[in-house]
């Protein structure tokens, strides 16, 4: 199409990027609803997610317990509220730990440039070659006993490399911006500079990703459950649930889908939020 | 009339964007004979490139509505499939782009991009189209032909590379070559080459050629006719004499004067065009041109003139408020 | 380059092995550990050695294509390796050719009429299909199959060799295959099907348009080959972190590949085993990479002369 037309479309309206949509903030509020779960689990009216009543295995859904119980005769839903604390925590924590080393890392190398970078660069490539997730699990095996926290720990450093050569190459394409250049001709300190003229131009990308991280995290989790390195039955974790489903699949289906389900979901509405706040934030797209 | 190669009649291309409809082109009526050269002349935006992909067939009608009748020896052309378009491209009627290093694919051959028409529309086997494509590169000029026939698009300066296009183009003889600014991305030195190198073969293959540019100095000497094309709309068309020397409507005036002239003197002022091209999703109902225009009327922002012809000279224009005729503009 | 973080590689997988808690000679001598025991052992495995003179010999007996006996098995841990190996590859090989036969053709449909009927359904499907993680889309296929064929899911692994029964050996590598390649197959539907509609916009595809070229042809001959760049670059990623993902699909039916082998022997502390398979799928995951930045630079001539 000429350049005059889209010329014309961008005049007529300048404000308008991809509208972010209802099904935007129905994912949304989905992934509050979930935090918020997790959060208040134990001030919410569920169920004990550790009681096993004998007289009510592998029940369905019913009024008394609403997706069913499993196995142990323990409610599933309360077991998933109560599961959603593993995922969204090791989730969240492993991100902070990876974006709060890897992120002022990778701003600053490339910031800086020079032998720092260099050094820290060829480091983090070394690291990201070799596979991250055997390195977990074989690391993960030999550390018992299990704890949350190590989980955490583990997966964050682990995922450091990565988040360092994200945020370094998009802090590349921007510090070398003219208005960077303009900003430090001007006398502005460093520091400034990164807070206030890198920092917000990095944000979108950033939070993009950071979003796609903790669904790679949580996907992590569950893998680590079925291989029994998560957290300790009977301490529910979606995880555990589903990997513990296996063996009684046929005679429970709902301890399969509903932990299933409350995962799907999760990761569907991380990734569709990640997804729209990076086609809201990309201007570049002219739309017919 | 008849025996025309190509008939426009009232073609109409409107986009429909987000923002509204969009009017890119409006009721342009002409004809076209063989042998023909005809010059369409416009500013960026004023819809040239739109009408000439509307013509060929080539605009996408998923954001698109064409409305109106194309007739290419006879056989209609708006609302025609993909495939039935496909019978006459290459055959019937080409088309040579802008910018040649974006219209040849650059990861294959130039060889192979000229091969290719000749082996998918005229089934030659591989060795004929091969020698048939060297055939052409030397028509156009390119020096040792059988060596570049192995070139990538990268490895060609910008006038070889439109030659390559031209090849390309002109390998199956089609009888119309539509060509949309085929200079304008070149140097001014290689322009003449290029221009001279389609009058040369115009003549050698007894072709039409629609030529579409926003340059007058290309069109003054090489058409026969020209269409002046102002926010989609035909504005002024007859044969390029009587549209230079007796133009009626202000905008050519005002187009000629804003053109360079080798021979005027160093260090003239060039006349720009006050004003700038319009919002075409806010069309008036008046003429279009009305607000730069200097001679405008209130009639002129009112009401859309219609195209009429002078009684003067064989062409027709589009103004309420036309220049006198005697006021011609010195050749220059 | 590629020999520095071979190099690398190699001295973290060592030093990985020994800087994890847990003791080889306990698990081996079992009942009869004692220090003296432990010294006898140690000198027989060459562990009272510095660390460094170890991995030198570690290394030097690599290189050499042994990696050692394995502590606990006592069969050498490069047969092991050997045996297990063919096992992943044709399970990723099989995959991948599932995913591209499906994800090419679907997304050249595509990408001739984005936003249409077919386009909608199919990003929208990917996108969902993207959230699923592998292990359960092997669960949930286990559900399915299990509920519908009335078949318990329980057994051995149903694994077999294929110069035993080619067919059964496809057979049993179905699920696993056809698992890898749903995630496979959405990225690389994806990329192909952005990447084309980008390349269908460009003008030498309108030019080829009028030189009455069908449109297959087009996307084929035109379209596919310079959108085929990004498809291979996602490719190498992919495949270098199938082997990971592999795993715990090959852990979950029992399948004794590198994976199945793996956790088994993390779970036996069998720490040769476990250093040997870590080197060589390091190492695979690394040369894979670099084949595929190869093969692009061959494709799109535009890159190396950048």
């Amino acid at each position: 199409m000429s350049d005059l037309i889209e010329e014309t479309l961008l005049v007529e309206r300048p404000e308008k990027s991809e509208p972010l949509g209802a099904l935007f903030w129905f994912c949304v509020g989905w992934l509050a609803l979930n935090v918020l779960g997790a959060i208040f689990a134990n001030v919410l009216p569920l169920q004990d997610p550790l009681y096993q009543n004998y007289s009510f295995i592998n029940a369905g859904p019913s009024l008394h317990h609403w997706l069913g119980t499993d196995d142990l005769g323990r409610d599933i839903f309360s077991r998933i509220v109560f599961g959603s604390r593993v995922s969204i925590a090791v989730g969240v924590g492993a991100m902070i730990i990876g974006f709060g080393i890897g992120a002022p890392l990778g701003m600053l190398a490339a910031y800086r440039r020079g032998r720092f970078d260099l050094i820290l660069t060829t480091l983090m490539y070394v690291f990201l070659a070799f596979p991250a997730i055997i390195a977990v699990i074989a690391v993960l095996s030999f550390w018992t006993p299990r704890a949350l926290l190590k989980i955490i720990l583990v997966i964050g450093l682990a995922s450091v490399p990565i988040v360092y050569r994200v945020i370094r190459t998009a802090t590349m394409a921007i510090a070398t911006k003219d208005y960077i250049v303009a900003a430090k001709v001007q006398g502005a300190t460093d520091r400034r500079i990164l807070v206030k003229e890198l920092l917000p131009n990095i944000a979108p990308i950033a939070v993009s990703f950071l979003l796609i991280g903790i669904a790679t995290v949580v996907t992590l989790e569950g893998a680590l459950a079925f291989l029994g390195l998560s957290v300790n039955p009977p301490t529910p974790s979606w995880g555990n649930m589903i990997n513990e489903s296996r063996t009684v699949m046929s005679q429970n289906p709902w301890l399969v889908l509903f932990p299933s389900l409350a995962l799907c979901l999760f990761l569907l509405c991380l990734n569709f939020i990640g997804d729209r706040l990076r086609s809201h934030f990309d201007v570049t797209e002219v739309k017919l | 009339m008849s025996g025309a190669l190509l008939v426009v009649r009232d073609l109409a291309t409107t986009f429909n964007t987000s923002a509204g409809p969009l009017p890119a082109v409006g009721g342009v009526s002409f004809d076209l004979n063989k042998n023909e050269t005809l010059g369409i002349v416009g500013e960026s935006g004023s819809g040239k490139t739109v009408l000439a992909r509307t013509i060929m067939g080539l605009q996408s009608r998923t954001n698109a509505t064409i409305t109106g009748s194309v007739q290419l020896n006879g056989v209609e052309t708006v609302g025609a499939t993909e495939d039935e378009m496909r019978r006459l491209w290459s055959t019937e009627v080409a088309m040579i782009f802008q910018d040649p290093m974006t219209s040849l694919n650059p990861v294959m051959r130039i060889g192979k991009q000229i091969d290719e028409t000749l082996r998918v529309r005229l089934a030659m086997s591989r060795s004929d189209a091969r020698a048939r494509a060297i055939e052409l590169l030397e028509m156009v000029g390119i020096p040792s032909p059988a060596q570049r026939y192995n070139a990538y698009p990268g490895q060609l300066s910008g006038g070889m590379r439109q030659r390559v296009v031209i090849a390309t183009a002109l390998a199956c003889s089609p009888k119309l070559l539509m060509a949309d600014e085929p200079t304008t991305g070149l140097d001014v030195t290689i322009q003449a080459q290029i221009l001279n190198l389609l009058d040369g073969l115009k003549e050698r293959l007894h072709m039409s050629v629609v030529l579409i540019t926003h340059d007058l100095g290309v069109v003054a000497t090489r058409t026969s006719r020209i269409i002046v094309m102002y926010a989609g709309r035909v504005v002024e068309m007859g044969n390029t004499r009587d549209v230079f020397t007796n133009h009626r409507m202000p905008y050519t005036r005002a187009l000629l004067e804003s053109s360079p002239k080798v021979a005027s003197p160093s260090h003239t002022r060039l006349t720009a065009i006050a004003g700038r091209p319009p919002n075409l999703l806010r069309l008036s109902d008046g003429c279009a041109f009305a607000p730069r225009c200097a001679f405008a009327s209130d009639r002129c922002h009112q009401e859309r003139p219609e195209l009429q012809p002078s009684a003067e000279s064989g062409h027709s224009f589009a103004c309420w408020n036309p220049l006198d005729p005697t006021e011609g503009l010195s050749r220059g | 380059m590629l020999i520095g973080i071979i190099f690398v590689i190699s001295v973290g997988s060592f030093y990985l092995i020994h800087l994890l808690p847990g003791d080889p000679a306990a698990v081996i001598l079992g009942t009869g550990d004692s220090p003296a025991n432990r010294a006898v052992l140690y000198k027989q495995l060459g562990l009272d050695r510095p660390l460094v003179v170890q991995y030198f010999i570690w290394i030097r007996n690599v290189l050499h294509g042994q990696l050692g006996l394995s502590f606990i098995s006592q069969t050498s841990v490069a047969s092991t390796i050997r045996s297990a190996l063919p096992i992943d590859v044709e399970m990723i090989v099989l995959s991948q050719v599932l995913a591209f036969a499906a994800a090419i053709p679907l997304a050249m449909r595509s990408a001739r009429k984005p936003d249409g009927i077919l386009d909608r359904i199919l990003s929208a499907g990917s996108f969902t299909l993207l959230s699923i993680p592998p292990f359960i889309v092997i669960v949930l296929l286990v559900l399915i199959i299990s509920i519908k064929l009335g078949i318990p899911n329980t057994g051995p692994s149903s694994y077999v060799s294929f110069s035993t029964n080619w067919i059964a050996n496809l057979e049993s590598l179905t699920l696993p295959a056809f698992t890898l390649a749903v995630g496979s197959f959405v990225i690389y539907f994806r990329v192909l099907r952005s990447d084309l509609v980008a390349t269908l916009q460009e003008e030498f595809i309108t030019m080829a348009r009028s030189k009455g070229i069908s449109r297959r042809r087009i996307m084929w001959r035109h379209a596919f080959r310079p959108s085929s760049v990004a498809l291979l670059g996602a490719a190498g990623v992919n495949i270098g972190g199938l082997l990971a993902s592999g795993f715990v699909v090959e852990y979950l039916l029992a399948i004794p590949g590198l994976g199945y082998t793996l956790i088994a022997a993390i779970n036996s502390s069998d720490y040769l085993l476990v250093q040997g398979i870590v080197l060589v799928v390091s190492v695979g995951v690394v040369l894979i990479n670099f084949a595929f930045d190869f093969i692009v630079n061959m494709v799109d001539p535009r890159i190396s002369r950048e």
